[in-house]
């Protein structure tokens, strides 16, 4: 691990009587994607928001790039960027008006703050709709001119908050493919996200939360690993066969094995995965076909249900502040 | 204006074009807190571009009560309506303004709604700087409504025995006293939590400060007790100079007096603002 870009340690923030924060610990080293996955409520938000600065903690420490969040805020504040959940460009402005206010107010001058807003508009695809107002602007298109303001000066670390929610595949795609781009760059990422597959695609390490407690960290195979060696996918062609199915590869492998939603489908975490040929063997020698089946590492979906016992598409409320 | 049709025409964000905006080239120099006010009062102007229905407040409004007040109350107080807009034009325009200011706190408040003040506060510049910035947009706002009342006053008969220069003068000084009084709406718009709450607060301020005062009335009539209520109101005072300046004369004293509530106003309200933004979740 090299430097660390972010370390708190037992950071809290509350509002009212509710624990947004409840005593966060992380070390993110520099270089690379951060995800803080958790369902909405969990205390991501508020976690980023102490860190870029916008909030002030309870308790506990943070320092960002090796400057503390409280007592140089402002030295962090030149050096990273925030692109918030929810509209972080001004609506009514265009596409290059919002960009140039940027640079103005970052001390470009007003030539050169042209020239910026045209590369950047021109880089994330958008010189099109330069003279567009905001608001009239695509879910994508939206997110790409949030996140080309947070680079007007490029920044060392870049917080991004939720930068896929409500965005079509395609759209997601293209924030993935920035996110890639500015890590080859050299640019630190800390990204949360409500989406497992998001933290297990982009992330080099993950810190899953929970009721603002950091509940497990470490890359998406290191968490994985700690919950088990994986998982096998089964499917029948017959559904009058399962309970047959079942029998049999609880012998063999050993494990509990859960018949799925699907009338065919079986599947069963599994402690040795040398047992799994020996395990379809048998099936096929009971005249059990077998149409489909799968080895796999278990989903983050799996992780998180292990880890805080409900599953990560609970608690609808809204996430606090 | 169909944005798909747009986006599908873009070229998708390609890891070259990335590299080329990140390796950027040396930092600007951190520019001052007048530079970053001025741009966040850019900022306020392209609104106004974008968004001209703002502008009917300070259209409207001062049409309106002048309008109003003349025809309505004219005859019964000063015994005809050109008498009474000789006695009322300086007045409305006061209030016109003052109303006006309120505006200030509905739209910083949905801007925080909005979440763009996240990204403001996150940036490297001098705290005050969208707020002042902001205040500095609305003085643009305060003039044309000034503008409008004025010109009204003068097709309707009011003439002014100060002049151009007494004119000139006593809008510079409703600017001056608008902007600082602007900083108590910007505090009641952190603290309360919708556009629509702010709106209902100010107007409850708004009200008595504005009646309460000599504006539309010599307030000789009124029982003592609200005499002395009128008599340390600020706005009784700007509305007796922005009525001597327009008549010709220079009430030296009231000046005074309507610069130091004007200081008053900023230095109590611009610091408790200032700690709310701070302070702000």
């Amino acid at each position: 691990m090299g430097k660390l870009a972010i370390e708190t340690r037992g950071l809290k923030k509350s509002f009212g009587k509710t624990h947004a924060v409840a005593g966060v610990d992380l070390a993110v080293s520099a270089g690379g994607v951060y995800g803080v996955l958790g369902p909405n409520g969990a205390g991501k938000t508020t976690t980023i928001r102490m860190l870029a600065t916008l909030l002030r903690p309870d308790a506990g420490e943070a320092q960002v790039l090796g400057y503390d969040v409280v007592r140089d805020a402002r030295s962090v504040r030149t050096r990273v960027s925030l692109t918030g959940q929810f509209a972080s460009v001004d609506e009514d402005l265009t596409g290059v008006e919002n960009l140039l206010l940027l640079a103005r107010l970052l001390g470009y001058s007003r030539p050169r703050g042209r020239r910026r807003a045209a590369d950047l508009l021109d880089a994330f695809g958008l010189a099109n709709a330069a003279d567009r107002q905001v608001k009239k602007y695509s879910g994508g298109m939206r997110r790409r001119i949030d996140i080309a303001a947070s680079l007007v000066v490029p920044p060392e670390l870049i917080f991004l908050d939720e930068p896929t929610t409500g965005l079509d595949p395609r759209s997601r795609n293209q924030v993935w493919e920035i996110v890639r781009g500015l890590v080859a760059e050299g640019t630190t990422v800390l990204l949360t996200t409500q989406y497992l597959d998001e933290a297990d695609q982009l992330a080099d390490r993950i810190a899953v939360i929970d009721h603002g407690k950091v509940i497990a960290e470490g890359s998406s195979g290191q968490l994985k690993a700690s919950f088990g060696a994986g998982s096998l996918h089964v499917r029948l062609r017959a559904p009058e066969q399962r309970a047959e199915a079942e029998r049999v590869l609880a012998g063999v492998l050993e494990v509990q094995v859960e018949p799925s939603a699907d009338p065919v489908a079986l599947s069963a975490r599994i402690s040795d995965p040398e047992r799994v040929a020996r395990a379809l063997a048998e099936l096929s020698r009971g005249g059990i076909d077998v149409t489909e089946f799968a080895l796999g590492q278990p989903s983050l979906d799996e992780v998180f249900l292990a880890l805080t016992g409900h599953p990560s598409e609970e608690t609808p409320k809204e996430d606090a502040a | 204006m169909n944005a798909t049709s747009a986006e599908q025409a873009s070229p998708p964000v390609t890891e070259d074009a990335l590299r080329g905006v990140l390796l950027a080239g040396e930092r600007p120099p951190r520019p001052g807190p007048v530079s970053t006010s001025l741009t966040f009062g850019w900022r306020a102007l392209l609104k106004i571009k974008h968004v001209p229905e703002q502008l009917v407040d300070v259209t409207m409004f001062p049409i309106m009560f002048t309008l109003m007040f003349a025809y309505l109350f004219g005859g019964a107080l000063a015994g005809s309506t050109q008498e009474y807009l000789q006695f009322l034009l300086p007045g409305i325009l006061v209030q016109a303004n003052v109303m006006i200011t309120m505006n200030t706190g509905i739209t910083l408040n949905t801007d925080i709604q909005k979440g763009v003040f996240d990204r403001f506060r996150s940036l490297p510049v001098w705290r005050p700087s969208p707020l002042v910035g902001a205040l500095l947009g609305d003085l643009v706002r305060y003039s044309i409504g000034s503008a409008i009342v004025i010109m009204l006053g003068l097709v309707l008969g009011f003439r002014p025995e100060g002049g151009a220069v007494g004119v000139v003068l006593s809008v510079a000084l409703l600017l001056v006293f608008s902007f600082c009084l602007s900083w108590l709406w910007t505090m009641l718009s952190l603290i309360l939590r919708t556009p629509n709450s702010v709106a209902g607060v100010s107007m409850m301020v708004m009200f008595p400060l504005t009646f309460v005062s000599n504006i539309f009335v010599d307030p000789k009539t009124m029982p003592g007790w609200l005499q002395a209520v009128v008599e340390v109101n600020p706005i009784t005072h700007l509305a007796t100079v922005v009525r001597g300046l327009m008549d010709g004369s220079v009430p030296a004293g009231e000046i005074g007096w309507v610069l130091v509530s004007s200081v008053l106003l900023v230095a109590v309200f611009g610091p408790i603002t200032m700690v709310l933004y701070r302070k702000k979740k």
